[in-house]
C-alpha cells in the first residue's frame, strides 16, 4: 500500500514565526503583550458587574425590567465582539518559503540589470496599476514578499498583516481585513453601552435624591460607574466616529496616518467606490475571508488520489536532496483537500473558535 | 513523459502501484514556478493569465489559461459583494457571529470547490505532464505554486531555474 506514513503532527501554526502567541490548539490567536487587553477585559466587566448589582435592581422594579435585559444583551455583544477582535487572526501573510523567495529575488536581480560594486541597489518597489491609479508595492525584507496593496508589516507582531488597519493595544491584536468589521462593532457597541450605562446613571441619581449619592455609601459605586463612563465616552465614541469616517471612505488607519490618498501625493484612493453606501458594505458586509494559517497541509485521507500518492512515493521516500523539504508537505496537500474539512468550527467548541483552528500538519521527517 | 501517471479511471491498483514503483525512482522535482498574483482591479484575488516561459515545453497555453480563468472566476464569485453576501453578514451580525459555528461561510464553500478543482485538473491534465498545481491557498493567497518534475531516467540532471518568469506586475 502507499508506503508514506507520517508519524509526527506538527501544527502549522507553530512553524509560523513572528511574535504571536496562541492558544487552545491555535484557535486563538493574540500579540505577545496582553496587559492591555485584560484592563479593558476588567473595565468593561467591571463596570457592568457593578451596574447590573446596584442600578438595575432599581431600575427594574421602578423602571422598566426590559432596561437590564436590553444591557445584558448590549454587554453580551460587546464581550462577543472584544473576543472575536483579539482572538482571531487579523489577516497574516505567512512568509515565503525559500523557493518563492529565491523566485522573487531572481526577478528584482532580472530587474535591476547589473549594479556596480559599491552602489546601493535601488529600492525594492512594483508598480501595479489599480483603477488607474499606480501604486507602489514594498517588498518586505523580513518576510521576503511584495506586500499586496494595503498590507503592511507589524513591527509589534512580526508579521505582514492584509489590510492592516493599525495593532491596538486595547484588544492585545492587530486589526486587519478578517477583524476589522469584528473592530468597528466592538467599539460601536461599546460606545452604545457605555452611553446606556451613564444614561441610566443618571436616571438613577436623579430619581433618587441627587445631593445625598455623594454621601451615601451604597451609591459610591455609582459615582464610580459613571466617572468610568464619563472617560471612556469621549475615547470610544470619539474611535468610533473616526472609523466611521474611515469606512465611508474605504480608508484604513495606516493609510490616513501616511496621507496616502490625501493631498500632495494626488493619488485618488483606488480602493473607494466613490459612494458611502457601498465602501460601508463592502467593509462590513463583505465576504468572511478564511484565515491562511489554517490550511490543513496534509492529511490522512484513504486511497484515493493517485496524484497523492504518486509525491507521497516519489518526493522523498528515497530521500531525494534535491527535494527541498518543505516541497514533501506541499506535494501532498495539493492533491488532498476534500476529504478533511479545514474549516473554522472545531468538533465541539467550548470556546466559539474565534480564531480559525489549527489543524496537523504532516511533519516531513518520516 | 507518458505514462507518468496512470489515470484516476484506470482502477487497476496493481497496475497504478508498478508505475508508482517505477516513478518512485524516475521523477524528481526540477523546478517551481510561481503565478503571481493581478491586481488590476483592485484586492480581490485573482490571478495573472500571462503564461510563463518554463511551461512552453510542457503544456499548452491554452489549458493552463483555462486553469488560471476557472480559478480566478471561483475567486471572484467567494468574494461576490451581493445580496448573499449582505445576508450572510447581517445574519451572523445579529447572531455575534455565533452562526459560523454551524454554519459554513460562502468563502469556505468555495474554497472547497477550488481545492477539488486543483486536485481533478492535476489528476487530469498536470500530472500526465509532470507538473503539479499547488492550492494558493497554502501559499497565503499570494501565488500560485507549480512544481515541475523531470523524468530522472530521460533526463540527467534537473533543469535549472535560472531562466526568470516574466510574471512581474505591471
Amino acid at each position: 500500500m502507499s508506503a508514506v506514513m507520517i508519524t509526527r503532527k506538527v501544527r502549522k501554526w507553530e512553524k509560523l514565526p513572528g511574535k504571536n502567541t496562541f492558544c487552545c490548539d491555535g484557535r486563538v490567536m493574540m500579540a505577545r503583550q496582553k496587559g492591555v487587553f485584560y484592563l479593558t477585559l476588567f473595565l468593561i466587566v467591571g463596570t457592568c458587574a457593578l451596574f447590573f448589582a446596584f442600578e438595575c435592581p432599581y431600575l427594574a422594579v421602578h423602571l422598566s425590567p426590559a432596561i437590564p435585559v436590553f444591557a445584558v444583551l448590549l454587554f453580551l455583544f460587546v464581550i462577543a465582539m472584544l473576543l472575536r477582535t483579539s482572538f482571531s487572526d487579523p489577516g497574516v501573510l505567512p512568509r515565503a518559503l525559500p523557493e518563492e523567495a529565491m523566485f522573487i529575488e531572481m526577478e528584482i536581480e532580472a530587474a535591476n540589470g547589473n549594479v556596480p560594486t559599491g552602489q546601493r541597489a535601488p529600492p525594492r518597489i512594483r508598480n501595479v496599476q489599480i483603477n488607474n491609479q499606480i501604486v507602489k508595492l514594498k517588498y518586505c525584507y523580513t518576510c521576503k514578499i511584495f506586500r499586496p496593496p494595503r498590507a503592511s508589516h507589524c513591527s509589534i507582531c512580526d508579521n505582514c498583516v492584509d489590510r492592516f488597519d493599525h495593532h491596538c493595544p486595547w484588544v492585545g491584536n492587530c486589526v486587519g481585513k478578517r477583524n476589522y468589521r469584528y473592530f468597528y462593532l466592538f467599539t460601536l457597541s461599546l460606545s452604545m453601552l457605555t452611553i446606556y450605562i451613564f444614561t441610566f446613571d443618571i436616571v438613577h441619581m436623579v430619581m433618587r435624591e441627587f445631593l445625598l449619592f455623594l454621601i451615601r455609601r451604597d451609591t459610591q459605586f455609582t459615582v464610580l460607574e459613571v466617572l468610568v463612563c464619563f472617560f471612556t465616552l469621549w475615547s470610544v465614541v470619539g474611535l468610533t466616529g473616526f472609523h466611521t469616517y474611515l469606512i465611508s471612505l474605504n480608508q484604513t488607519t495606516n493609510e490616513d496616518i501616511k496621507g496616502s490618498w490625501s493631498g500632495k501625493n494626488r493619488v485618488q484612493n483606488p480602493y473607494s467606490h466613490k459612494n458611502i453606501i457601498k465602501n460601508c458594505c463592502e467593509v462590513l458586509c463583505g465576504p468572511t475571508y478564511p484565515s491562511v494559517l489554517s490550511v490543513v497541509i496534509a492529511a490522512s485521507a484513504p486511497f484515493q488520489n493517485v496524484v497523492l500518492r504518486l509525491q507521497k512515493t516519489t518526493a522523498p521516500l528515497i530521500p531525494n536532496e534535491h527535494t527541498p523539504d518543505d516541497a514533501k508537505p506541499s506535494i501532498a496537500a495539493s492533491a488532498e483537500k476534500s476529504p478533511s474539512p479545514r474549516e473554522e468550527h472545531p468538533p465541539a467548541p467550548k470556546v466559539p473558535p474565534l480564531a480559525s483552528p489549527e489543524t496537523d500538519v504532516e511533519d516531513k521527517t518520516h | 513523459m507518458q505514462g507518468f501517471v496512470p489515470t484516476a479511471t484506470d482502477g487497476n491498483m496493481a497496475t497504478e502501484f508498478h508505475n508508482l514503483q517505477e516513478l518512485r525512482h524516475s521523477a524528481s522535482l526540477a523546478n517551481k514556478i510561481f503565478i503571481q498574483r493581478d491586481y488590476s482591479e483592485g484586492t480581490t484575488c485573482k490571478f495573472q493569465t500571462k503564461f510563463p516561459s518554463e511551461l512552453e515545453s510542457r503544456i499548452e497555453w491554452t489549458l493552463f489559461e483555462d486553469t488560471v480563468k476557472t480559478l480566478n472566476n471561483y475567486y471572484a464569485e467567494a468574494e461576490k459583494i451581493g445580496g448573499q453576501s449582505y445576508l450572510e453578514g447581517c445574519l451572523a451580525c445579529a447572531t455575534a457571529y455565533l452562526i459560523f459555528l454551524c454554519m459554513e461561510t460562502r468563502y469556505e464553500k468555495v474554497l472547497k470547490k477550488i481545492a477539488k478543482y486543483i486536485q481533478e485538473q492535476n489528476e487530469k491534465i498536470y500530472a500526465p505532464r509532470g507538473l503539479l498545481i499547488t492550492d494558493p491557498i497554502e501559499r497565503g493567497m499570494r501565488v500560485i505554486e507549480i512544481c515541475i518534475y523531470e523524468d530522472r531516467g530521460s533526463s540527467g540532471s534537473s533543469s535549472g531555474s535560472s531562466s526568470v518568469s516574466g510574471s512581474t506586475a505591471r
